[in-house]
């Protein structure tokens, strides 16, 4: 109910936004992620079982408001004056090859918990990352047409949902790292590194106090220094070496984002090294439950502990990939299949804040490298299909989904059928997993995307729904009911019409559900205008189908509410076509008295079958 | 049966009508009846018209295919036998390529059935363009089910055919999609042995290569037991030769689901790959062994703790003592729980290699450490494995340090860690003796009987009953029926329903005499009990008691009098002891039992009521 009241209620506050976010698909996006936010305040107010849960739920409780604001767009965050004390994930910006343009607006580093006050920007520095904002969402408007012989845009904003569950535990990370790191209690089950067998570094001077001449050297050496991997579980190990490491990608960072330089090849291929030594491994075995029994609220994230390192690198190797100076030409010899093999497979990662690193890293080499794409969507379909097929876990699929989400937005019309085969081969299967809520706003997304692009693709998402619709599992009927719901939102009357049917017959189902809140959420699609609109319009087929479901309901529900909402589904029908209603009730009278004889009937054919088949039996045996 | 028109008992009519039903239950029970269908139809009419119809119209939900897919492959009586059996293959072939692993399975799993029925000459001219469509089909779907049809097919092809069976099963196995890489090698498995070591060599090792080497860990992973199956085939030294660097790469592969995979199979693999040559087990397996006790997972070194005494069996008891055994005393103290539980499990399997000196100066220390372990489950599992050592060398030696480990159990938060322990009890009372028993571990056996759950209540009655076969029912009388006596007349009623119960518990393992002098006067008391569940246990109680002692009177001997030296009789004596036994245990029935059932009958309770008539009834 709450959730419901807020979608609405945040679907004005963006109409009159200032500058919502970019594209037509910015609306959507928005009822989606704000559905979510409701969900999550909702999640805050229960009370946690958890010791301690005061400061906790006080600090959730901020970051769900925090998590709502955001929603609207970059500006209203700048504007709302809430100053993130941690580092936000970086701002997602254009993924197709940057105009000049973007290299006056030069993109302020977020400060991060391991460089404090020593390093530039201040927490509070919010605004100018707002008008970063804003001049990416205005660019990325242009850029949604594509270029000449373009079969995609990448569209500039990954605005898809954040996941609604999982985004207050990742603020809390943000603001509760630090003490929670030291706990003894805690299960570490961290990422093994191979550490270095020499891990003694030296200080080496900062770029800017050597000649210009000498920086691609120290660059060089730099990186050579972040090569060395140190082990984090042991926290009193090497720290002066761990401390110049941090320095040095903090300075690698620095440089790559503010000075302007002609990178060598021999640069890139260290770079992608560094990355690759840095952060490819193997993922370690699973700590916390799979699946849907996984409460992000509940259960701790698993953190690597070598973070301090790892976070660096991500935005290091970002900061490289967004640089004006970059040149995916001379990068595609390094940035290759393998490398984007090996990005995927960290995507398991139980750490979240690495996944989200992970997301930013993977769409803008999506964007960039036009010969990988491809590639990539293959890659991803095949990490679906594991995870649809055959293990039912993969950590990573809410994040796939919105990169997914972000390049469904920038397909070419009219659609590839590759691309129609992705939707009901990939995307419609997803629904399939028990998991499906860890990421299912993710993927409604993409599959409103879809039929707000090819509006003939609606009929074959509804019936896969109906498919997959689920047969004991409540929680998720009601997340495929939502996902109705939004498909209703661009529902076109033509379409509606080939899909009415079935989908009605899955509805009175949910309707006489004995779960309440299926019932109910199946029932609120009637406080819907455009669906009663649909619906009035086709009553002659619909109400037959309904009849018996909302009659025997209306007649007596063990939840009173239901049985009001079904009286008032009742009510409607009858003022709508007062004639028809009552013929189905006639009708409904005639078979439910006949349906003991229709029973026996059914009985004495198979009766008679097996009894024919039984002279046939024999026969065969005399044979 | 006039209302029944012809027309309508056309029995593809009557499934058309079923299969159209909304509830898929019921659509599920008419395909489970398709067998009943095809026998009405007769099997010409089923091969011309139900399966061109369920070919045709089927496109219902998953669960009703799965159903269809299983029923296909029985179906080969209803067609007319196997001469038919291709009629069956076009709706198998549809469903093998279906998005549902489930229906798939079932698809394949009756398509091979089929194929068993078939002869070759069938098997050359219907299933290898199936499986060449399937191999070759576009969606990965289809050629996930191919590669679980190729070990059938392949045993009933011409030399000729087989040969292209082996190139198309490469196709899948450099397929781009790492599903069908998969199906493919966990099929590979079962395709070896059917095919020649020449042409292994040849053909499926460097299938072997390619997928060992995989990008994915998940395809590399399913290559062990690839390697397991050709090492089986080829022998030892030619998979050396060919094998033993990929092996060495596996042993020490980057993920550790691939290392999990090897340390699972070990054994095997050391048998399958170095049986016999100790060279290679000394240069190659342990190490390897070596390393993955050290492994950085702790999943691995569980799975690898396992293989310890299978492992040690091969190699010689040196190395076990220079290599592997200072592993071992590490793991001891692993920070991992289930590793040193899975290392609790078979460390004793160790005992009998070692030899007695040996395991006193080695295994003793880590037996004594792990059953001080603050994890139960690792105390538990020593425990349980203790004969294994006991039989090396004796128990007392460890006695000292049992007890507090089983009386920590004893009194475990987890009532299923109590549970454990007291089903122990009666094998530990028989390897520790009856004076260490009485004197450490009688009251603990005593004490569970007032346990919180009544699972607990429940196993220390049963043990009770094994202990008095272990010690006598002299000791019985003498040590463990006061106690019960005792408890029956707690103030809990729960209480003093365990009592009961064990008191019935107990009598079949003790004399007439016991019955008649301690457990029935007992019983008696409780039937007047204020609680009606107790006077209505009572009640059938009685009845179990009377059967009892009239197999007993009828038995010339009973196994725990054995025990009791007075009341052995001499054989000759043996009709007449029976005679009179009979005539005592009538006494007994007719003038203890039947009058307290009579009463019990005229009880205020309705249930008490019921079960006393019962037991009167039984009695006759």
């Amino acid at each position: 109910m709450k959730g419901f009241k807020q979608r609405v209620l945040s679907r004005s506050r963006s109409a009159h936004d200032q500058s919502p976010p970019a594209g037509s698909s910015g609306s959507s996006a928005t009822s989606v992620q704000s559905s979510q936010s409701g969900q999550s305040g909702k999640s805050t107010n229960a009370p946690t079982g958890n010791s301690g849960s005061t400061s906790r739920s006080s600090r959730k409780d901020s970051s769900a408001k925090e998590q709502s604001s955001r929603t609207n767009s970059d500006s209203s965050r700048g504007s709302s004056g809430q100053s993130k004390p941690g580092p936000s994930a970086p701002s997602i910006v254009i993924g197709t090859p940057p105009p000049a343009t973007t290299t006056s607006s030069v993109q302020p580093l977020q400060p991060s918990p391991t460089s404090p006050a020593t390093y530039q920007g201040s927490p509070g520095s919010a605004s100018p990352q707002t008008t970063v904002g804003n001049a990416v969402n205005g660019l990325s408007a242009v850029m949604h047409v594509p270029p000449p012989g373009a079969t995609e845009t990448m569209p500039g904003d990954l605005t898809a949902p954040r996941h609604g569950q999982r985004s207050p535990t990742f603020d809390r990370l943000k603001t509760g790292i630090p003490d929670e790191i030291g706990s003894p209690t805690r299960r570490h089950h961290s990422s093994r590194f191979e550490v270095s067998a020499k891990r003694e570094l030296e200080k080496l001077p900062g770029f800017h106090e050597v000649p210009a001449t000498n920086r691609q050297d120290l660059f060089f050496k730099k990186i050579e220094q972040c090569n060395v991997i140190f082990d984090f579980g042991d926290p009193s190990s090497d720290m002066k070496s761990k401390e110049i490491k941090r320095v040095a990608l903090h300075e690698l960072l620095d440089f790559v984002s503010t000075t302007r330089f002609t990178y060598t090849e021999q640069m890139y291929a260290s770079v992608v090294d560094m990355f690759a030594r840095n952060l490819f491994r193997p993922i370690p075995p699973p700590v916390n439950p799979v699946g849907d029994i996984y409460d992000p609220d509940e259960d701790e994230p698993v953190l690597e502990i070598a973070w301090p390192h790892m976070q660096v690198v991500y935005e290091f190797f970002l900061k490289f990939v967004e640089s004006p100076d970059f040149q995916h030409s001379v990068a595609k010899a390094y940035i290759d299949h393998h490398f984007v093999q090996q990005l995927l497979e960290l995507f398991d990662t139980e750490d979240p804040r690495e996944r989200d690193y992970l997301k930013t890293t993977l769409h803008r080499i999506y964007g960039k490298f036009l010969n990988l794409r491809s590639f990539i969507r293959r890659c991803i379909n095949n990490v679906f299909f594991q995870f649809i097929y055959e293990t039912g876990r993969f950590n990573g699929v809410a994040e796939l989904l919105e990169i997914l989400g972000s390049i469904i937005n920038g397909f070419a019309l009219p659609l590839k059928d590759e691309h129609k085969i992705f939707l009901t081969r990939v995307l419609i299967p997803l629904h399939k997993a028990k998991s499906l809520s860890l990421y299912h706003p993710q993927l409604a997304y993409c599959i409103v995307q879809f039929i707000e692009k090819d509006p003939s693709l609606t009929e074959e998402v509804v019936l896969g729904l109906l498919h997959y619709w689920p047969k004991v599992n409540s929680p998720k009927e009601v997340m495929f009911l939502n996902e109705i719901e939004d498909i209703f939102e661009i529902l076109e009357s033509p379409e509606f019409l080939k899909i009415q049917v079935p989908l009605f017959q899955q509805l009175a189902k949910c309707v006489s559900s004995q779960h309440f809140q299926v019932a109910e959420r199946a029932l609120y699609l009637w406080n819907n205008e455009y669906f009663v609109a649909l619906m009035s319009e086709n009553v002659e087929t619909i109400l037959p189908i309904m009849f018996s479901a909302l009659y025997r309901n209306a007649r007596g529900h063990w939840n009173r509410t239901i049985h009001t909402m079904v009286c008032n589904a009742v009510k409607m029908f009858m003022e709508l076509n007062p004639t028809l209603f009552e013929e189905c009730a006639a009708l409904y009278r005639e078979t439910e008295e006949h349906a003991d004889s229709k029973e026996e009937h059914r009985q004495l054919l198979w009766k008679q079958v097996e009894e024919s088949a039984k002279r046939n039996a024999t026969d065969t045996m005399v044979q | 049966m006039s209302s029944v028109s012809t027309d309508e008992l056309y029995p593809i009519a009557v499934l058309i009508d079923e299969l159209k039903h909304d509830d898929v239950s019921l659509r599920i029970a008419a395909i489970e009846r398709l067998s009943t269908i095809a026998l009405a139809l007769g099997p010409d009419r089923t091969r011309s018209e139900l399966i061109p119809f369920l070919e045709e119209s089927l496109d219902d939900e998953d669960e009703v295919l799965t159903v269809l897919a299983e029923q296909l492959g029985n179906f080969v009586p209803y067609i007319g036998g196997s001469q038919y059996a291709n009629v069956l293959l076009p709706p198998l072939e549809s469903f093998a390529g279906v998005e549902e692993p489930l229906v798939r399975d079932k698809a394949v799993e009756s398509l091979n059935k089929i194929v068993n029925e078939m002869s070759s000459n069938q098997v050359e001219e219907y299933l290898l363009p199936l499986v060449k469509n399937l191999t070759t089909a576009d969606w990965f779907t289809s050629k996930v089910s191919a590669t679980g049809l190729y070990a059938a097919v392949y045993q009933k092809v011409t030399s000729q055919s087989k040969g292209g069976l082996r190139q198309l099963f490469g196709q899948l196995v450099y397929d781009d999609a790492p599903m069908v890489r998969r199906a493919a090698a966990t099929h590979l498995t079962g395709l070896i042995p059917y095919i020649d070591a020449e042409t292994v060599v040849a053909d499926i090792v460097p299938f072997f290569l390619y997928l060992a080497q995989d990008d994915q860990d998940s395809v590399r992973l399913l290559t062990i037991d690839v390697l397991i199956a050709v090492s089986r085939l080829l022998g030892p030294e030619v998979v050396r030769e060919h094998l033993l660097e990929q092996l060495k790469k596996l042993f020490a592969d980057k993920s550790w689901r691939v290392r999990y995979m090897v340390a699972d199979r070990f054994e095997q693999l050391a048998l399958a790959v170095a049986a016999g040559d100790e060279m290679v087990l000394k240069t190659h397996f342990v190490p390897a062994m070596v390393r993955m006790l050290k492994d950085s997972e702790a999943e691995v070194r569980t799975v690898i703790a396992k293989q310890i005494p299978g492992f040690c069996q091969l190699v010689g008891r040196e190395s076990v003592l220079e290599d592997i055994l200072p592993c071992i005393e590490d793991l001891v103290n692993d920070p991992s729980q289930h590793v040193r539980a899975a290392l609790a499990t078979k460390i004793s399997g160790l005992a009998p290699i070692l030899g007695k000196d040996l395991t006193i100066k080695y295994l003793l220390p880590m037996f004594l450490q792990m059953l001080k372990d603050e994890f139960p489950e690792v105390r538990l599992n020593i425990i349980c494995k203790l004969e294994l050592v006991n039989n090396v060398i004796g128990i007392d030696l460890l006695s000292q340090s049992l007890l507090p480990a089983i009386t920590q159990l004893a009194q475990d938060k987890q009532w299923r860690v109590r549970l454990a322990i007291i089903e122990y009890i009666p094998l530990l009372a028989s390897q520790l003796g009856m004076e260490f028993f009485d004197t450490q571990l009688r009251d603990l056996c005593i004490a569970w009987l007032h346990d919180n759950v009544y699972s607990i209540r429940d196993a220390a009655t049963e043990n009770l009953k094994n202990l008095t076969k272990v010690f006598g029912v002299a000791w019985a009388k003498a040590t463990i029926i006061p106690k019960v006596i005792e408890a029956g007349s707690n103030p809990n009623y729960l209480y003093r329903m365990t009592s009961c119960v064990a008191a019935t518990t107990l009598a079949p393992v003790v004399t007439i005499d016991v019955i008649r002098d301690d457990l029935l006067p007992f019983l008696n008391n409780l039937a007047v009990d204020p609680i009606p569940n107790i006077r209505f246990s009572v009640a059938r109680s009685y009845e179990t008691l009377q059967r009892l002692l009239l197999e007993k009177a009828a038995e010339p001997e009973l196994d725990s009098d054995a025990m009791v030296e007075a009341t052995t009789p001499a054989p000759d004596e043996d009709a007449r002891a029976r005679e009179v036994r009979v005539a005592d245990v009538n006494e007994i029935i007719r003038d203890i039992i039947v009058p307290n059932l009579e009463k019990l009958k005229e009880d205020e309770d309705v249930d008490v009521r019921f079960f006393a008539n019962k037991s009167l009834q039984a009695i006759g």
